[in-house]
């Protein structure tokens, strides 16, 4: 076990990955001679040289297209996107191509690559730079979307992903780049796509949370502990394939649930969440699922503006409060 | 070529019948482009192209049948079924697709470019796509990036004159389209897409300098299709009168003529040719209607690979 | 210039009053000191008086509508003057709560009441006498089902009066099922409860006043007062009670047991199997307790207190016994704790030890009603067909008619004198 950051666990999965298989490479906007623009590929073009690690021009669909095309000849893409923002550019060859070639193909074409980079909310980088687009990609049949939200299980997913057959939209949190955490040193050590993650047990109320929320839940899971209300965190970790199971054996325990997101809400993971929880496990609750998500407006500018918009342990607190009629 | 136009044709006919659903995009008259390029390719190269498919598909390799049974949605078809006329995809004899976006193979095809070169291999990629497609900034970011990173594709631009209703003119600035290349210092070079031969003369040239220099080049195949877009297209926006003026220069016209001239074929080994090549469009439809449908089983499978 | 007439605080714990009736139309001249309108308060209808001189040009709330003090009601002026800048004003502050007006005929004492619980506020009751829907959450309702819960019987404290998980937990804990049978006694005590459940308040749960006991409420405080009392009288066989008394006195002849001992655990069960009788006025909500908190008189030379035994269905007589004892020797000593002597569901007074037969005992405000007991003399009787000496002893139950109703009240002395004269039924339940 090393104590190491979130960045620096990714950078280790790269490194880990591209040592291990030679089909893999890593491309983006300045990831090789950069370090990367958030240091994630730091190092590694010096390791692996510039066939293995390749900075691109700003040209989003074009080396997203360019990665699928080099999958379905057999080789195992890493693209990188600065931020999620601009993967919207590259949505057609990740959409139209990536999730439904195995599909057309009869599964013929399988697409072994991994969409990587940081997604959801910044500081004050206002609306473009600033979206979580979770639900979108994990509204198609296809695609594989995973949120890790501690330093180990950034590492074991990305090698997960990567090693994985599909294609991968994995979004990291720029704002969890510099956490730390224990993080197994194995150069096997991987987290298996689809599970969840009971990060805190408890008995009275379930919260649901992914990425940047996980702090937030587990602080207010502590608060609500103070007050004689104790709370089940589950970190999804792939959202989707969903591991809806954990969820709702949690939910079928406590009869309540607050599942919190900085997305907007609408049509959101949270909401999801709350039509599966309402199929299979309506007789079990107390009362309604509660979403406590991002404000449903672009992201603002102005600092206080953007710290009303984004949730935070209080909300996840309060909610919690509601569901259990305290 | 034959076999291709005869195929169509039967398209067309099974179409009108109601056996072949959704869209269907004729090849008829560009023939000598698919013809031509594929022909100075290996078999272990790499086609990939638009939803304009069915010649590439069956000048690659794709047995008649399977291309057929796909057309009528049959689990006998290339793509089981899955893909229809739009997505045909036989890995065994290195088609790639069958892409329903405008434009969207191009990034594909740089990619396919890209393994090759990087698995150091001396494939190279055959990309195709029609003028209107050159309006479409993945055209531009692909070719940036493959004389960038000097990357072994070949992208072949079927200059048709028309996106769909709309006449090169009324959608381009400027209607060079081989001069395009030069804005991103890629070699390139103007076809007559009717005339097979030059095609595939054009094709070997492109094909040494992508195995032997790793480049790509850009093709302006010009050629003309008979049909409409597709089968639901009326054809309104061109007269009646270009039609056949195009037609004078029917590409298997045009080489059945040159063969005859040259003495290497016959007008009875062009009648045994259409005789075989009637009787396996015959089987393509036989095997096509006696193919049974997917089982219902197959709508959730292949959506993830190892599920 | 145009005055407003603002809700006026016409008592000292009054925070929102109810416009009952206007005594002036719009248009009508109004003089400083005439009475406006009348006000329904906390305690009392009032009348308002009008206090400049002009017309009454708008009036801003209706008859029947609630306003919290200093709102603005109504607005004084000359006859032609320009108010709209005061409407502007005032109507940005409106906050007046309109009540359902219903008109309902005078009430005789009826056992059972057919009306729906007005909302005030927008809280429905969670008790549906016919068509107000009853809510519930799903784990509460499966787990009323298989527990085998009537849910009409459960008051829910979720949002809206939902019925949630933690409402049908405290009444599996408190209450078993009714047995079959007559007397349907329920069990005292199912569960073991702490000692801070057990001594301390009763837990309770308040219910908005019905229509029908609002306009009932209004009406009797006209007539009888603060408190509209009536009284129930009941004679009972107490032979059986005496016997009972004996047997256990021979058992713990240290304890001394009072037949009021017995009494008052009698009182107890009966109140439990009566939760309409266990409970109080709180002005706009009856408050039904789910424990029997026992007042009981004690004389002192300073005046009457009376200290409560706490939960006293959980407890054994003789536990009662002696906790009345220790009570009202602290009591007498005046020392008592606040909480000892305020917050009862129920009051008893006994003034049989001084020979009296019967009498009528005053309400401790808010309780609903008291019960006095008079000496248990020997007396003859006709008992099966015979002329027989035996102890027979009064009560009479005071009852505030805000909150019990004469069928009620009777049914519980009907259950309190069934138990009494065979208080083997005490020992019928689980």
């Amino acid at each position: 076990m090393a104590v190491m950051t979130m960045r620096d666990a990714l950078n280790l999965a790269l490194r880990e990955e591209l040592a291990r298989d030679p089909d893999v490479f890593l491309m983006g906007e300045e990831v090789a001679e950069y370090q990367g623009a958030y240091k994630v590929t730091r190092g590694l073009l010096e390791e692996f040289g510039p066939k293995r690690v390749i900075d691109t021009p700003i040209t989003e669909l074009g080396f997203a297209g360019l990665g699928v095309g080099a999958a379905m000849a057999g080789l195992r893409p890493i693209v990188e996107f600065m931020t999620f923002n601009f993967s919207i550019l590259a949505t057609d060859q990740i959409i139209n191509s990536a999730a439904k070639m195995l599909y057309m193909s009869a599964g013929q074409f399988k697409i072994p690559i991994v969409f990587r980079g940081p997604g959801g909310s910044a500081y004050q980088v206002s609306s473009q730079h600033s979206q979580a687009l979770e639900s979108w990609y994990a509204y198609f049949p296809g695609l594989k979307v995973v949120m890790p939200s501690t330093p180990a299980d950034a590492k074991g997913l990305l090698k997960s992903a990567i090693r994985d057959d599909d294609p991968v939209v994995f979004i990291e949190q720029e704002r969890m780049y510099g956490m730390k955490g224990e993080v197994p040193e194995d150069k096997d050590f991987t987290i298996p796509l689809g599970v969840a993650d009971v990060k805190r047990e408890g008995t009275d109320a379930t919260i649901v949370a992914r990425s940047l929320m996980v702090p937030a839940a587990l602080k207010a899971a502590e608060e609500l502990a103070k007050v004689g209300v104790s709370c089940e965190v589950i970190d999804p970790r792939t959202i989707r394939p969903l591991d809806i199971g954990t969820i709702i054996e949690s939910v079928k325990k406590t009869n309540r649930v607050v599942v919190a997101e900085e997305s907007h809400p609408f049509c959101g993971v949270g909401a999801e969440i709350s039509a599966e929880i309402n199929e299979r496990a309506f007789d079990y609750l107390d009362a309604p699922v509660k979403r406590v998500s991002g404000a449903d407006v672009p992201m603002p500018y102005a600092k206080n503006l953007e710290r009303l918009a984004i949730p935070g342990f209080e909300q996840i607190v309060a909610a919690v409060k509601e569901v259990s009629y305290i | 070529m034959l076999l291709i136009r005869r195929f169509e044709e039967k398209s067309a006919e099974s179409y009108s019948l109601g056996k072949i659903g959704g869209f269907c995009h004729l090849y008829i008259g560009q023939e000598a482009v698919a013809v031509g390029s594929i022909s100075a390719v290996r078999r272990d190269d790499y086609v990939i192209t638009s939803y304009r498919e069915h010649g590439h598909a069956l000048a690659k390799g794709i047995p008649a049948d399977a291309v057929m049974a796909e057309l009528f949605g049959k689990a006998g078809g290339c793509s089981s079924g899955k893909g229809g006329s739009m997505h045909l995809f036989d890995k065994s004899v290195g088609f790639l697709g069958g892409h329903a976006i405008v434009g969207g193979q191009i990034p594909l095809a740089t990619g396919v470019a890209f393994a090759s070169k990087y698995k150091e291999t001396d494939q190279v990629t055959l990309c195709y796509f029609g003028e209107a497609a050159v309006n479409q900034g993945a055209f531009h970011e692909s070719l940036n990036l493959a004389q960038l990173w000097k990357l072994p594709c070949i992208y072949i631009c079927e200059n048709n004159r028309y996106g769909m209703g709309t006449s090169l003119e009324r959608a381009m600035s400027s209607h060079n389209v081989a001069e395009k290349a030069s804005a991103y210092d890629l070699a390139s070079e103007f076809v007559d897409g009717m005339d097979v031969m030059a095609m595939r003369r054009a094709t070997q040239r492109a094909v040494e300098r992508a195995r032997n220099e790793s480049l790509p080049t850009l093709l302006e195949a010009r050629t003309y299709r008979y049909m409409g877009h597709s089968m639901s297209d009326p054809g309104n926006y061109r007269t009646r009168a270009e039609i056949e003026k195009y037609q004078e220069r029917d590409p298997i016209k045009l080489f059945t003529a040159r063969l005859k001239e040259d003495k290497i074929l016959t007008d009875s080994d062009l009648s045994d040719m259409e005789s075989e090549i009637k009787e396996q469009i015959e089987q393509a439809l036989r095997f096509a209607e006696d193919s049974p449908e997917p089982d219902p089983k197959e709508l959730y499978t292949n959506v993830y690979a190892n599920s | 210039m145009a005055t407003q007439v603002v809700m006026p605080k016409l008592s000292p714990t009054m925070e929102e009053g109810q416009l009952s009736r206007w005594l002036k139309k719009e248009g009508d001249k109004v003089s400083m000191g005439e009475p406006l309108a009348e006000i329904d308060t906390d305690k009392a209808t009032m009348e308002m008086q009008a206090l400049s001189n002009g017309v009454l040009r708008k009036i801003l709330i209706r008859e029947g509508e609630s306003a919290p003090l200093g709102q603005a009601i109504a607005i004084i002026g000359t006859a032609d003057e320009d108010i709209s800048a005061l409407l502007t004003s005032v109507s940005g502050s409106a906050k007046a709560v309109p009540v359902a007006a219903s008109k309902t005929e005078e009430p005789a004492p009826q056992a059972t009441t057919s009306h729906t619980s007005v909302p005030t506020g927008g809280k429905p009751s969670a008790f549906s006498q016919d068509g107000v829907r009853q809510l519930i959450s799903p784990i509460a309702a499966r787990m009323a089902a298989d527990a085998g819960i009537n849910l009409r019987s459960i008051q829910g404290s979720g949002p809206g009066g939902r019925v949630v998980k933690r409402d049908v937990e405290a009444a599996l804990g408190a209450k078993g099922a009714p047995a079959k049978g007559a007397p349907r006694l329920r069990p005292i005590a199912a569960a073991p409860h702490s000692p801070a459940a057990v001594y301390g308040p009763s837990s309770f749960h308040d219910e908005p006043l019905s229509e029908m006991r609002r306009t009932i409420a209004r009406r009797l405080v006209t007539s009888l007062g603060p408190v509209p009392h009536f009284f129930l009288t009941s004679e009972i066989d107490m032979e059986r009670a005496a016997d009972l008394r004996a047997s256990i006195n021979e058992l713990y002849p240290d304890t001394k047991l009072s037949i009021n001992d017995i009494i008052t655990k009698v009182v107890a069960a009966a109140l439990i199997q009566h939760p309409q009788v266990n409970a109080s006025f709180q002005d706009k909500t009856v408050r039904y307790y789910d424990h029997a908190d026992l007042a009981i008189a004690v004389a002192t030379e300073n005046g009457l207190i009376t200290p409560i035994v706490r939960s006293a269905e959980l407890k054994g007589v003789l536990e009662i016994a002696a906790e009345v004892r220790e009570l009202a020797t602290r009591a007498r000593s005046r020392k008592l704790k606040p909480e000892e002597y305020t917050g009862a569901s129920f009051s008893i007074s006994n003034l049989g030890m001084f020979g009296i037969d019967e009498f009528t005992a005053v309400i401790n405000p808010p309780e609903g009603a008291i019960l006095a007991i008079g000496a248990m003399t020997p007396k003859p009787v006709a008992h099966e067909g015979q002329i027989a000496i035996r102890q027979r002893m009064r009560v009479t139950m005071s009852c505030d008619h805000r909150v019990v109703d004469g069928a009620v009240g009777a049914q519980f002395l009907q259950t309190l004198k069934q138990i009494l004269e065979n208080p083997v039924y005490l020992f019928l339940s689980q």
